[in-house]
C-alpha cells in the first residue's frame, strides 16, 4: 500500500475529484494541491459555490433540465419559440445546442435513449411528460437524437409515440460534417450523405 | 475448439457487432458475432473515438483482429469496417427493429462457440435490410436457424403423425415438428400454425400475414427452449419488430 502523503480531508478531496470524469487519480492529485495552495483563492470560494449550487439545483418540472429553478430558466424564457420542442438525449445536449445558439426553441431532455442491453425501456425515458407537453403552441417536435442505431431506434419509438398528437415531427440531418473531407469519412456517414442530398437552388 | 483457443491467443476473422459497451472513458468492450470464433467480446482501446463509433455501431460487419495473453482473457480487439448495416438501416424503422431484435436474439448464444452457418444466414439476412419485400420473411429464416444452432430446430419436413410431407400447416407446440392438414384437424386449437413459405421455397412475395403467423411460431419456440428456461423475455426490439409488422398488415 502507498504510504500516506495527506491527512484524511486532504486525501478526502482528492479521491472525490477523482471521481470527475476526465480526471484519474493523478491529475485529481494536481487539481488537489493546486487548490489547497490557493486555499483563499480557489479552495474557499469553490467551496461555497459548490454548497449554494447544491442547495439550490432543481431539475426543472416541464423539460428535465437541470437548474436552479424550475421551471429552469429555457421554459421560462418568454423569448423563445413556443412552438418547437427539441428532444435531446441529455443535458449534455442541451448545453451543445444553446452554446452554438442554433435553436431558439424550448427543450426536453429524455434522459437517454432505449436501451435493451442496460436495462432502458420506454419507461425509464421522460416519455409521458413529453406527450403531455404536445399541445398548442407547439406546432414541431425536432428529435434532436444520437446517430447511432440506438438512437434512431428511440427515434422511431417516439414518432410512433408522437403519431396520433398529429404534431410535426422531424429529425436532424446525417451527413458530411462541416470540416470533414470525403476521403476521411466512414462509409455509413457517405451513404446516409448520399441518400439525403439536396438540389441546389 | 477448446484446445485451438488454448494455443492460438490472437486471430483475425468477419464478424457482426452485437454489442458495445463503454469502458473507462475513452475505451469500449465490445461483442462481435465471428464466423469461426462465435460471439466473442475483446476491448477496443478508443472504441469511444469519434473515428471508431462509426464502425461500432449494432449490425456493422466488420474485420475483427484479437489478441490476448492467456485465452480466457477479455483480450483487445481491433475492428476494421466492411459494411455498416446498422447505419444503413436507421431510416427504416423496422429493418432497424429487425436488426437490433437479431443482434438482442444472437447475444443468447453461449461465448465463443462457433456457429459458422448462423454467421452467414445473419450476414445475407442483414444484406436484404433494404428490401422490405423480401427482408422479413428472411428475418423469420434466421429464427429458424438461431433456433437449429441451439439444437431445438423445428423439422418441417414431413408430418409428425402421418410421415406425408405435403398439405403441412401445423406445429406441434411441444416437438416442433410438422403437422398435416387432416392429421391436426382434431387438435387444431392446441397447434401452432406453419405459413406457406416455411414449408417450401415459395419464391412469390410472401404475405405479411404469414410472416406474422411464422413469427408467432418462433415466438413460441424462442420463450419455450431459450427465454423461459433463463427467466428472460424476449428482447424488446423483438417484441416492437411484431408490433410495427402487425400495423403494417392491418387493414386501413
Amino acid at each position: 500500500m502507498a504510504r500516506k502523503i495527506t491527512g484524511p480531508e486532504i486525501e478526502r478531496v482528492i479521491h472525490l475529484l477523482a471521481r470527475l470524469p476526465g480526471f484519474g487519480p493523478r491529475s485529481a492529485r494536481k487539481a488537489g494541491l493546486a487548490l489547497i495552495k490557493k486555499r483563499h483563492e480557489l479552495l474557499e470560494p469553490l467551496a461555497k459555490a459548490l454548497i449554494e449550487a447544491a442547495e439550490k439545483i432543481l431539475s426543472c418540472q416541464i423539460c428535465g433540465n437541470l437548474d436552479t429553478q424550475s421551471p429552469c430558466n429555457i421554459c421560462s424564457d418568454e423569448k423563445r419559440d413556443g412552438a418547437l420542442i427539441v428532444v435531446v438525449e441529455d443535458i449534455g445536449d442541451l448545453w451543445a445546442l444553446e452554446r452554438a445558439e442554433v435553436v431558439a426553441g424550448r427543450y426536453h431532455i429524455l434522459g437517454g435513449h432505449l436501451s435493451p442491453l442496460d436495462g432502458i425501456g420506454p419507461e425509464k425515458l421522460n416519455i409521458p411528460s413529453l406527450l403531455a407537453r404536445v399541445r398548442s403552441p407547439v406546432i414541431e417536435i425536432l428529435l434532436a437524437l444520437s446517430s447511432t442505431v440506438e438512437g434512431q431506434s428511440t427515434v422511431h419509438y417516439l414518432r410512433e409515440q408522437l403519431a396520433p398528437s398529429g404534431v410535426a415531427v422531424s429529425v436532424l440531418a446525417r451527413g458530411v460534417p462541416v470540416g470533414g473531407e470525403l476521403d476521411y469519412l466512414d462509409e455509413g456517414t457517405l451513404a446516409a450523405a448520399i441518400k439525403s442530398r439536396r438540389p441546389l437552388a | 475448439m477448446g484446445e485451438q483457443a488454448a494455443t492460438t491467443m490472437q486471430w483475425s476473422d468477419e464478424g457482426v457487432i452485437l454489442s458495445v459497451r463503454p469502458h473507462a472513458e475513452t475505451a469500449a468492450v465490445a461483442e462481435v458475432l465471428t464466423r469461426d470464433h462465435g460471439r466473442h467480446l475483446g476491448l477496443i482501446h478508443g472504441g469511444r473515438s469519434r473515428k471508431a463509433r462509426p464502425v461500432l455501431q449494432m449490425g456493422n460487419h466488420v474485420e475483427v483482429s484479437w489478441k490476448a495473453r492467456l485465452a480466457d482473457q477479455l483480450g483487445v480487439m481491433t475492428v476494421e469496417p466492411l459494411r455498416s448495416f446498422g447505419v444503413e438501416a436507421m431510416d427504416d424503422p423496422a429493418a432497424l427493429c429487425a436488426l437490433l431484435s437479431m443482434c438482442h436474439l444472437a447475444r443468447a448464444l453461449p461465448e465463443r462457440d462457433p456457429h459458422p452457418n448462423l454467421f452467414e444466414v445473419t450476414l445475407f439476412v442483414l444484406g436484404f435490410l433494404d428490401d422490405p419485400l423480401v427482408w422479413p420473411a428472411l428475418y423469420v429464416r434466421w429464427e429458424l436457424a438461431l433456433l437449429d444452432e441451439f439444437g431445438f430446430g423445428l423439422d418441417l419436413s414431413r408430418c409428425a403423425a402421418t410421415g406425408i410431407t405435403t398439405d403441412l400447416v401445423y406445429v406441434s407446440p411441444k416437438s416442433g415438428r410438422a403437422v398435416s392438414l387432416a392429421a391436426g384437424e382434431p387438435y387444431k386449437d392446441r397447434l401452432l400454425s406453419l405459413p406457406a413459405f416455411l414449408r417450401g421455397r415459395s419464391g412469390n412475395g410472401v404475405q405479411t400475414s404469414d410472416v406474422l403467423a411464422g413469427l408467432d411460431l418462433t415466438t413460441h419456440f424462442l420463450n419455450a427452449s431459450l427465454f423461459v428456461p433463463r427467466d428472460e423475455t424476449l428482447p424488446e426490439p423483438r417484441s416492437r419488430l411484431r408490433a410495427l409488422l402487425a400495423r403494417l398488415n392491418a387493414p386501413v
